[in-house]
């Protein structure tokens, strides 16, 4: 009967730990909190499709899979930290030269991307003496890409027209590129001469997720794929040396499964809406003018995924190129000047600390640590009215601003 | 039942009526220890149940070990997941009285991982020295060479011993082992060379320093540079104090050299390791700490560590000693773990554009502790029952990730 008594103990306790399990364990943060999570409305075979693409994401490169033979890091993660802003020490450097006023990526020697790193038994690449301009970019935030790149390129052109004739020195414009293997047309491009607008990158240089995919699994991994089936090289060992691995390294269906998981990663949720400070400091970075280029919402227009399809969004920014001289660096991409950037996207700026380590770096290369300095090198092209507007803000309302942004 | 069958049915019927239960220890030197001998680690691969065949000089054992897992991380949970982790077979034979073999056959996670983990032949010239040779486990820490679960109370095996030191590490190579008695301690001491990792310590799919990255398959078969790896430890032991060990492994992983020709620079890999195990009363108390040195190319150095470091201590409480059922003495105890880890000791660079001054460490390192109770019915079958709850820091010293988790399992040998 003792026996009996102590059986019937042992299992209501293990029942009781087994119900308990889900409630002993560390729960989720809140959702504002984390930016790695899919957008609302998925359907269960897209939902399977974002996590295949969420795998690989995070998946580590090893030599024998194809890393390298020069590279910046062995894994996308390994730069966009839980889909966030990168940290500083994965900052990628672009370098080339001025040639009778044409510029030269020096893809011969190496460009147009610095790969400092290199798998055993191989050189890591310096940028050669040729690679007179330098550009040095932070790894940006990934989420709500699909939003982005699902709005119509007349958008973005009516957005260009409308700052132009309002005349107050706000005047962006869209960065036609060259579509490269991966682009594929779809309703939202509008064609001008072959030429189409770019939206992702710094400046705007890639008109797709699919084109900045490619090139980054290549310039920053060393990964080919079916879109571009060259390794980056060091130049001081050889054209097309040191990786073994059969091309392409990476298949066309598995660079989908990034594309998937990218275009369906959700737009960071505001937090704070209600504070008093932070609606304060909402209306203050309009009226001082910083919501010109770093526009509040945009709509998408048809996407194939009915999540994306037609929504409207917030992400701050215009996509549109502008002229920032004191961020200038020389290194033109596309038809986007040394001195001319794509507005960036501010939603997630809150949340950039926690992926970069716990100090922000903002910018495009990460050297400034404060909202201010920020301000500071938006002085003397089309920012200059805000910034000067911001900076005559008291220290008080500089604060409301800022916490309007950390609310994003 | 045909007639194959019954045959097979019949002979092993016999076998087993034929069968002695023995500790392979038991043959040798242990008549010559007036020490508590089971507290010696270099002796663990054969302290172990064999059933030995009457008429064969061959015995035969092994062990199991199946779990269940339950964790989450940061609210994200896999779910409730069954394994069987290890099903291991043991062959040992005393070929002569100074001659004796010992082999693993290991099965992980069902017949996903096949390895032969050990076919060492050891020829004892005296007990202070004894030639080994074969597939050996280096000793390095403390659990490298005593890793059988049902010797332990938790489902999982140390941190620092998994992802520091790459137990289980078997290797091919040879050396000497053996024990001395001055006084009233005894000194155990193992020296071995082997042919040691491979390169991808760094450079693998862990995108860190990671040692158990260099373990391959190839090194059964050739050395990737020529040079051997050296491993040897020394273990004081006595009844009442318990044992003090030290251990080093290291060594040239790199493939510096082909066909006679150098390819790279020598880069060299050293793990130092302390480990203890002690009573007080009925308090039982063991760990180990490591450091790992590993040469990393100057370019590599933000992603791969060079220093590495960590252990663990667990205290193992025992709260009853009686007979339940038919177990005549089924131990019941409570289990504390303590672990620490840091993957990448240093600071990464100051950035040369920043406004700012900053001056950042990195991290990459993990804090995990583990609470059980678990029941030994016999010496040799446990069933274990416990909670893990773990820190995970990035490289960024981003916020960390938290893991938690309950796992039961059981261990046995057979």
């Amino acid at each position: 009967m003792l026996k009996l008594k102590a059986f019937i103990l042992i299992g209501c306790s293990a029942g009781m730990i087994l119900q308990g399990c889900t409630k002993l364990v560390p729960r989720a943060p809140d959702s504002g909190e984390v930016i790695a999570e899919p957008i609302e409305g998925l359907n269960n075979a897209q939902m399977a499709a974002h996590l295949v693409g969420d795998e690989r994401f995070a998946h580590v490169y090893s030599p024998e899979e194809g890393l390298g033979p020069v590279f910046i890091q062995t894994s996308c993660e390994g730069c966009h930290v839980g889909d966030g802003k990168g940290h500083f020490s994965s900052v990628v450097e672009r370098f080339g030269m001025w040639e009778n006023g044409v510029f030269n990526y020096l893809d011969s020697l190496g460009g147009p991307q610095l790969q400092g790193k290199a798998v055993l038994n191989y050189l890591a690449e310096s940028i050669p003496d040729a690679g007179t301009v330098v550009s040095r970019r932070v790894p940006p935030i990934i989420t709500g890409l699909g939003f982005l790149s699902a709005v119509h390129d007349t958008t973005l052109l009516n957005l260009a027209a409308k700052q132009t004739a309002q005349g107050n020195g706000v005047s962006g414009r869209v960065n036609y590129v060259m579509p490269q293997s991966a682009f594929i047309l779809e309703s939202h491009h509008v064609d001008s001469s072959g030429y189409y607008i770019g939206r992702f990158g710094k400046k705007a240089t890639k008109a797709t997720v699919k084109e900045q995919i490619v090139f980054a699994l290549k310039e920053d991994m060393g990964i080919t794929s079916d879109f571009d089936m060259f390794d980056p090289f060091n130049i001081e060992v050889g054209y097309n040396t040191g990786d073994d691995v059969p091309d392409p390294e990476l298949a066309g269906n598995q660079v989908n499964d990034l594309v998937f998981y990218l275009r369906t990663l959700k737009a960071p949720t505001r937090r704070m809406e209600d504070d008093e400070n932070v609606m304060a400091g909402e209306e203050l970075f309009k009226q001082v003018g910083c919501a010109e280029c770093h526009i509040s919402t945009l709509k998408t227009g048809y996407s194939e995924i009915e999540a994306l399809s037609e929504k409207e969004f917030h992400p701050y920014t215009d996509l549109l190129i502008h002229y920032m001289p004191l961020l200038g660096d020389g290194y033109p991409e596309g038809s986007a000047s040394g001195d001319e950037w794509r507005t960036a996207p501010l939603w997630g700026l809150g949340l950039a600390a926690d992926s970069q380590g716990g100090i922000a770096y903002y910018l495009h290369d990460g050297r400034a640590t404060t909202i201010n300095q920020v301000v500071n090198l938006h002085l003397g092209g089309e920012a200059d009215n805000a910034a000067s507007s911001y900076k005559a803000l008291t220290d008080a309302e500089k604060d409301q601003v800022i916490a309007f942004l950390n609310s994003l | 039942m045909n007639l194959k069958k019954s045959l097979s049915f019949l002979t092993s019927a016999f076998l087993l009526v034929t069968a002695i239960n023995v500790n392979a220890q038991s043959d040798t030197d242990a008549k010559k220890d007036t020490s508590r001998l089971e507290l010696v680690n270099q002796d663990a691969i054969y302290n172990r149940p064999f059933i030995k065949m009457d008429k064969l000089r061959t015995a035969v054992g092994g062990y199991m070990e199946a779990n269940t897992n339950y964790f989450a991380e940061d609210g994200v949970s896999e779910g409730f997941s069954m394994e069987l982790r290890r099903f291991n077979i043991f062959l040992y034979s005393t070929i002569h009285e100074r001659i004796k073999f010992l082999s693993e056959l290991e099965f992980e996670h069902g017949t996903e991982e096949i390895a032969l983990e050990t076919a060492l032949l050891d020829i004892e010239i005296n007990s202070a020295f004894i030639f080994r040779a074969g597939i050996l486990l280096p000793q390095i820490g403390l659990v490298n060479a005593n890793h059988d679960s049902p010797k332990w109370d938790f489902v999982d095996r140390p941190l620092s011993s998994t992802t520091l030191i790459p137990s289980t590490l078997s290797e091919v190579g040879f050396g000497f082992h053996g024990k001395l008695y001055p006084s009233a301690v005894v000194v155990s001491y193992d020296a071995y060379v082997t042919n040691g990792l491979q390169a991808s310590i760094v450079n693998n799919s862990e995108g860190r320093t990671f040692v158990p990255g260099g373990k391959n398959e190839e090194m059964f078969g050739e050395d990737n540079n020529g040079v051997p790896m050296f491993n040897a430890k020394v273990s004081v032991a006595n009844r009442k104090v318990g044992e003090y060990g030290i251990s080093y492994y290291g060594g040239a992983y790199n493939t510096f050299r082909v066909e006679g020709e150098v390819v790279d620079a020598t880069r060299n890999v050293h793990i130092v390791a302390f480990d203890w195990t002690f009573k007080i009363k009925k308090i039982g108390i063991k760990g180990e700490y490591v450091m790992v040195k590993v040469d990393v190319p100057e370019e590599l150095l933000d992603l791969y560590g060079t220093t590495q470091h960590g252990g663990f201590i667990e205290i193992n409480q025992q709260v009853f000693d009686k007979k339940i059922m038919d177990f005549e003495h089924a131990k019941l105890l409570l289990n504390v773990r303590g672990e620490i880890i840091d993957y990448n000791v240093g600071d990464f660079s100051t950035p040369s554009n920043t406004l700012s001054t900053v001056d950042i460490d990195k991290g990459d390192n993990i804090a995990s502790i583990m609470a059980g109770v678990s029941l030994r019915l016999t010496s040799d079958a446990v069933l274990k029952f416990n909670y893990r709850f773990q820190k995970t820091t990035d490289l960024f010293r981003n916020p960390a990730a938290n893991l938690g988790g309950f796992q039961f399992g059981i261990a046995t040998y057979f």
